[in-house]
């Protein structure tokens, strides 16, 4: 019955994953197909080209192939893994990527570790003391954060621990002048270190917030005062009835931040030049380097999806009442 | 009349003795006021002088907000680039109301119409929102109609209309449909237009600022706070902290400023908590 279950489960996943792809690359092809820019242009960049040469450019890049046809091509070549050739790398898109997303996948998995588990202690203690300065400086923290521009804060952390105190370098994933694959493991972690401590302060907040009010909800129910009239209080309390009632949904919510995630990355990478998939998208994006760009769009639609996918197993692998339930069957 | 003459002997600041409903009112007048008066001084800056001269220069009583490196005042740059930021956002917000109000519509058509509206509301979920507004505003070609529309098509959020249970109830007393769209229908979407027009604004000046800054969004020559911390990112190095310090603050105070406002006039217009 298990096993059934969550063979069904996957395979429904699975075809929703397939249309929902099938869908972005369409949808986000026929955007760039609608904008200015034009391949050959984009190719060239204002280099001067005979009226013959121009014209086998444009066969080759097909500039009046129907957009159907392109749409076709485009999907044929997505199904082989072949997302075709960065203009500004001159490198096959797909293999850009995988470095790029390594560099930014680091970033990204610990920051995302420290704000789930830092906001979830703050959340804890401000919810516990309600009303007290503790909670007052944490609601006020996350509204701050929750209002300022990322980048901005990325810029502040720059400005303080890099400029001001020199603690550590101002940017770029390695020293200049040394490949990324000789880079020592404390050269790449010194760099690392002020990315991912802005965006771990940025996505502190939701999780800090959701958590003191789930908190404060629970502690104000029956249960909870009836079990005070038993006589359990402080941590205690808290740590029975609180946590394990509010942990599932947090990290749910955790796991439904990817999206936001993502889009921090992309502002913070550009702050501290953290060679990462954000840095490679924004670049991509500013010199036309489309078949980049659009790759870059795929491979962040996987990425939400497997957060959403994680936050929905996370319900059936670690909620008891599910299991529960399955048990039973 | 002895009760009242004590009251009038403890009176004390208005504000204390006010209701809620005066309070949230007199709030919401102060923030649109501080708002409207950037807005307009904003508007009415242009071409702030330069002098090299006043170059980089800390921030003093002259200059409260520092000067840049052509010694242009720091303050009046970030007042027109929080005026230029409103403007945007509120087109932008505008745009993406329309949006939700027509899909809502839509989706309570008919089943089919619903399905749709979940399809597109889960395609634009699927990717980043970044990534998502810079894919749009390349396809209006960059520049402030790219900034606008790809602030405005992104931030929509479906609202259900049709399942608020007293529009089932009148359909149920046998009342026209003229009759639910005219008093029920019409008032819910006037007041969902007003503040989700507000409370859109905050997210629309972030994402606004956070595509300038990235370099797709308002050309370099606007006085854009984007603009102004991009270019601040270069000084960045050489100790220059009040030129991204103070327009970013000032971003923070506006972005709370709406959520403010957007929150008293929901408690407002929102029937729930109106009386309270």
């Amino acid at each position: 019955m298990n096993k059934n279950r969550l063979l069904k489960f996957f395979g429904y996943k699975l075809i929703r994953f397939i249309i929902l792809i099938l869908v972005v690359a369409i949808f986000s092809f026929i955007l760039i197909d609608l904008s200015p820019i034009d391949p050959v242009n984009a190719y060239l960049r204002q280099a001067a080209v005979s009226e013959a040469q121009r014209q086998i450019l444009e066969n080759y890049f097909g500039t009046n192939v129907p957009l159907t046809t392109k749409i076709f091509h485009w999907l044929v070549d997505l199904i082989h893994f072949d997302l075709g050739t960065s203009l500004i790398y001159r490198a096959p898109v797909i293999d850009i990527i995988l470095e790029k997303a390594s560099a930014s996948m680091v970033l990204m998995a610990i920051s995302w570790v420290l704000s789930g588990i830092i906001g979830f202690a703050l959340g804890v203690v401000a919810g516990k003391n309600k009303g007290s300065w503790i909670d007052k400086a944490v609601k006020v923290y996350c509204y701050a954060i929750q209002s300022a521009p990322s980048f901005w804060v990325g810029m502040l952390v720059l400005m303080i621990f890099a400029v001001y105190l020199g603690w550590f370098p101002i940017g770029f994933g390695v020293p200049i002048g040394v490949r990324s694959t000789d880079a020592t493991f404390m050269e790449w972690a010194s760099r690392l270190v002020l990315p991912a401590l802005t965006l771990s302060l940025v996505g502190l907040a939701p999780i800090a917030m959701y958590t003191r009010n789930e908190l404060i909800q629970v502690l104000s129910s029956d249960y909870v005062l009836f079990a005070k009239s038993r006589g359990e209080k402080g941590w205690d309390l808290v740590k029975n009835h609180g946590i394990r009632n509010i942990l599932l949904p947090a990290v749910t919510l955790q796991f439904l931040s990817f999206s936001e995630l993502f889009g921090g990355a992309v502002l913070v990478e550009q702050v501290f030049s953290y060679p990462g998939v954000g840095q490679t998208a924004v670049a991509a994006g500013l010199s036309s380097d489309v078949p980049l760009f659009l790759g870059i769009v795929i491979f962040s639609a996987i990425f939400v999806f497997v957060g959403n996918l994680l936050a929905d197993l996370s319900y059936y692998l670690i909620d008891p009442r599910i299991k529960e339930s399955e048990f039973n069957d | 009349m002895i009760r009242k003459r004590e009251s009038d002997d403890k009176k004390q600041w208005f504000l204390y003795t006010a209701n809620l409903r005066t309070k949230t009112i007199v709030i919401i007048v102060l923030s649109a006021l501080v708002i409207i008066s950037i807005f307009v001084s904003g508007y009415f800056i242009r071409d702030i002088p330069t002098s090299f001269v006043n170059a980089n220069q800390m921030p003093s009583l002259q200059h409260i907000f520092g000067t840049d490196w052509m010694g242009r005042d720091m303050f009046q740059r970030t007042i027109a680039g929080l005026g230029l930021s409103i403007m945007v956002g509120f087109i932008a917000s505008v745009i993406s109301t329309i949006i939700s109000i027509v899909l809502g519509l839509l989706s309570s058509f008919n089943k089919f119409a619903d399905e749709c509206v979940a399809g597109i509301i889960d395609l634009f979920g699927s990717i980043p929102h970044i990534l998502l507004i810079i894919l749009v505003s390349i396809m209006f070609g960059g520049g402030v109609i790219g900034v606008v529309m790809g602030v405005g098509l992104t931030h929509w959020t479906v609202k259900e209309i049709r399942t608020k249970e007293y529009i089932h109830l009148a359909e149920n007393l046998g009342k026209s449909k003229v009759w639910i769209a005219v008093k029920h229908i019409f008032p819910l979407i006037i007041s969902q237009i007003i503040v989700g027009v507000i409370l859109m604004f905050p997210h629309a000046i972030m994402h606004e600022a956070a595509i300038t800054f990235l370099g797709f969004g308002l050309p370099p020559h606007e006085p854009a706070i984007g603009v102004i911390l991009a270019e601040s990112m270069h000084y960045l190095s050489s100790g220059y902290w009040w030129l991204a310090f103070y327009p970013g603050m000032s971003l923070l105070i506006v972005v709370l400023l709406f959520d403010f406002i957007g929150e008293n006039v929901e408690k407002l217009l929102n029937p729930e908590t109106a009386q309270e």
